[in-house]
This record gives structure tokens, sequence and C-alpha cells, in this order.
């Protein structure tokens, strides 16, 4: 039988990751953001359908009551209750957890470092990110809309085009959306045809969405109108995702639930919507804008690996 | 026949696509960093043998294909089928001349194959990676030409023809590599 003991990641590589790890915390230290740790298990969870919480079943020894736990999959809801309690600037480092994510670049948990900025817009923060990277000695070439970089390669306007171009462009390249749902088309077609070639050449930063893609960012209303939303692409990879954050709690109300419906419509179970958050809301979030970076991918780039694997001491499958 | 979600594509998984038994190779996710999320699969149709690629959403489901791999020693051949058997149950499965492809050539009788069965019917043999096998036409090598240097065709019993080094003649017995049709060494009994 092979041994499955030893890690997989170099000495070399372990200290590539202790050293990033203390340059960052240098960076936020020096800006006067906070450090701050939120619980990994929680009693509400992420209702995006497309994201899956690994599920607990708490027993406590003095009752015959199972309770429900869900392992956080980003810290961004307890993040924000801190921030409307008066926090100011604040970040974490923290393994997250996603179900049924593991492949070349993912793993069922990774090392996300997400941090918030109030009185920032995701212009100002994209600054901010693009500093840390400069430090990092990783250069920001590009800042692109998601409009100019789809249309670059794909030749189709994204906020215009109709549902029939996008479903024979990529049935084309193997994939049947049915029924078609423009959200999903413009998903597969960006995930295949753009991120690959994002950030070969330094990073790129690539923002205002469609907004099917506004997850939950705010809409700037326009022609067309677009979600106020970036994300950091690397080596052909998804590095990091920013908002300007939703502050209303009626809208958050609405998304969690329209998640939820659509959870219901695919079979997957309605998740316990976080009534903390929503109160944290009325009560008053600060205007503010917030980006989640994933460590581990960023080590990659860092270290040259190809494989996410290569820069975790044991992936899922040793652990 | 059960059904298989997208996180249950393995390597060697068997399923159905476009009513053709198909052989997963690869299983990549292919994820947005919010949004949507895709698996890239990459397949073997096991009727023609080609290797496609396809997207699914993740979460999206096939049925499973009734394709096992089993072990049966080849009898014989009738000129139109292959006949093999069960050596446990004695049961005999004959291969058309489809399943069989060029693997015939390597076969002279009670090789022991793998047979992958689609509704237990055979749809594709494969012979052992290594045969032993006798030459029965070769031209004679250089003198003086030893391990190293140049190659020759061989015929051998079953009809198969491979390169071999210079130094091997004819009527000696040599172990050849069915994957990759080469030489790989005189055999030794």
């Amino acid at each position: 039988m092979k041994s499955h003991w030893q890690p997989l990641a170099t000495r070399e590589v372990l200290e590539r990751r202790a050293l990033l790890l203390r340059q960052i915390r240098a960076f936020m230290v020096e800006r006067g953001i906070l450090e701050v740790e939120t619980p990994h298990l929680s009693q509400s969870a992420a209702t995006d359908p497309n994201i899956h919480s690994l599920t607990l079943a708490l027993r406590r020894p003095e009752s015959d009551v199972t309770l429900r736990g869900y392992l956080h999959t980003s810290p961004e809801f307890p993040m924000k209750r801190l921030l409307a309690s008066g926090t100011g600037p604040i970040y974490q480092i923290t393994r997250v957890y996603r179900a049924e994510e593991s492949g070349r670049i993912h793993n069922l948990e990774f090392t996300m470092l997400e941090w918030y900025r109030p009185g920032f817009d995701h212009v100002r923060l994209m600054d901010e990110v693009s500093e840390l990277l400069n430090n990092l000695g990783i250069k920001t070439a590009e800042r692109i809309t998601y409009g100019k970089a789809f249309t670059d390669r794909i030749g189709l306007d994204p906020h215009n085009a109709d549902t029939d171009c996008l479903v024979r462009r990529a049935a084309a390249l193997g994939f049947l959306s049915e029924p078609p749902d423009h959200g999903v088309l413009l998903d597969f077609l960006f995930s295949e045809m753009v991120t690959p070639t994002l950030g070969r050449d330094g990073a790129v930063l690539v923002h205002e969405y469609p907004v099917h893609q506004a997850a939950l960012a705010r809409i700037r209303p326009g022609k067309p109108p677009v979600a106020e939303r970036f994300e950091l692409f690397l080596d052909g990879m998804e590095i990091a995702n920013g908002f300007h954050e939703l502050t209303d709690a009626n809208e958050q109300r609405r998304r969690f639930e329209r998640d939820n419906q659509r959870r219901r419509a695919a079979n997957l179970p309605a998740m316990p919507v976080d009534e903390n958050l929503l109160q944290a809301l009325a009560a008053g979030l600060p205007d503010c804008a917030g980006v989640a970076l994933g460590i581990d991918r960023l080590l990659m780039v860092l270290c040259g690996a190809t494989r996410l694997d290569q820069v975790l001491a044991f992936p899922f499958d040793r652990a | 026949m059960s059904v298989y979600n997208t996180s249950e594509f393995k390597s060697g998984l068997k399923i159905m696509l476009d009513n053709d038994p198909c052989s997963i190779i690869e299983n990549e996710m292919v994820k947005p960093g919010k949004g949507q999320a895709f698996n890239r699969v990459k397949l073997r149709n096991l009727k023609t043998g080609r290797v496609l690629e396809r997207t699914f959403k993740s979460g999206d489901t096939l049925e499973g294909a009734d394709v096992v791999d089993v072990d049966l020693q080849y009898l014989y051949s009738d000129g139109d089928l292959w006949h093999f058997m069960n050596t446990t149950s004695f049961e005999q499965i004959a291969a058309d001349a489809k399943a069989m492809g060029d693997t015939h050539k390597w076969l002279k009788g009670e090789e022991s194959c793998i047979v992958t069965l689609w509704n237990g019917v055979p749809l594709l043999v494969s012979a052992p990676n290594v045969v032993t096998l006798t030459i029965t036409q070769t031209d004679p090598g250089v003198r003086g030409d030893t391990a190293t240097g140049g190659t020759k065709p061989a015929t051998l019993e079953t009809g198969a023809v491979v390169k071999v080094p210079l130094f091997v003649s004819e009527g000696e017995r040599i172990r050849v590599d069915t994957r990759t049709n080469e030489y790989l060494s005189r055999a030794k009994d």
C-alpha cells in the first residue's frame, strides 16, 4: 500500500506560506485594520445555491435534541455584524469549508483572507488589493470591465446578447443548458473562454458585472445596470471576489428567499437564513466594501505551483 | 440501472451518454467565484474508442452503463467469431470482429483476456499486456551486430508483425508489449 502520511507541500512551500501570512498581517497592521476571529460553526448557513455547506449533527449530552450546525463557507456574515457594531475596518484569515469542491484548484477546506473597509467603494478597495499585491511582488497589469473582457474574447455583449446566441455558442463548446438560463450560460462562457486567459502577465481586476452575477453586491442603475463587484485573476485562476456591499436589510432578505426558492427548485435543502445578519443590517451596516481572497491559490502563484495540493500540507485525500 | 451525479464521476466510471456506453477519463470542476459550477468531463466512448469532452452543470446526472470487465480465457476462432470461456463457470461467450479490433493478432489460444461486457455482450477485448510468441519469419541479422543498433521486422506465429533487434532470429520466442507493439526481450524458458 502507498504511504500517505507525509505532507505534499515541500519545506520551501511551507516557509513561503508562513512568510505570506506575516506579510499580509504586516500590511493590515500598517493600515490600522483590526484582525478578528468569528465562529467556524454556525446555526445558519449560506443560501447561495452554488455553495454547499458541510452540515454537522450536534447532539447535546443533556438532551435528546439534535441541533444542526453548519461549517462556515466564508466569515462574511459575522464580520458584517462586527462592522454594524462599529468595529471599523477589520480582516480575518481563516479556514473555510465547501462541500463538493475538489479538483486541480479546489479542496474541501481552504484558507481565506477577508477584509472590510467602511467608507470604501469597490473601486477604492480594488486599489488596496493592488497595493497588497505590489507589496507581495505581484504587479497589477490591467483593470477591465466584465463587459469588455467578455466581448473581447467571445464577441458577444454579455449585457445585451440574447439567450439564443449564448446557447449556440455554449453548445459549440460542449455544454447544453437545459432549460436555457442566461446567468448559467454567462458563467459557463466566462469560465471556459475568458478566465483561462486572464492574469497571464500580472494581475487582472475585472469589475462591473452583469446583474445576473450580482450575488451580494450593490446594483448601480444605468444602461446597462451593473453590479458593483470585482474579481481578481492570476494565472487564469480566480483569486479574489469583492463587493461594494449591499446594506439594505429588505433587499438582503429578498435575495436570501430567492436563493432558497432556487434551492428547492434544484432539489437542494433550503438553508436557515442568518436572522442575526438581517438584524445587524436593519440596525445599520456602514457603507463599505469587502473582499475575500484565496490564500492557497495566491501561494500557488507565488510558488509557481500548478495544483492546489502542491501548496497544502495535507489536502483532503490525505487529511 | 443506477444514476450518477457529477460529484460521483470518477475515472473509470461507466455511464450512458447519447445512448452509447462511455468510460470517464477525467472530471475537472470549473467554478466561478460566485455562480454556477460546472464539471468538464473527458470520456471515452466505449463503442467507438473516441475521446470526447463535455461540460455539465454540477449536480446534473447521467445513467450508469451496465459495463463490466471480466477475465476470460480465449479458446478459438471460427473465422467470424472469437470464443472465450469463463474459467470458473465454464460459460462461453463469443466476440465479433468489431469487439476484437486488432487484438486477435496477439492470440493463439488459452490466453487470459480482459473482456468488457455491455449488457452481457462483448464490447471490447484486450490482449494480455505482455505476450510470449515465436518468430516464424525474419531476415538474418547482420554479422557482428550485437546489442545495439537497428531493428528489422519479424512475423510472429499469430501473424502480428513487430520490430525486433537485428540479433534476434527465426524460431526464437520473444516477449512483446501488446499496448505499444514493442519488442521487450527474448523469452527465458
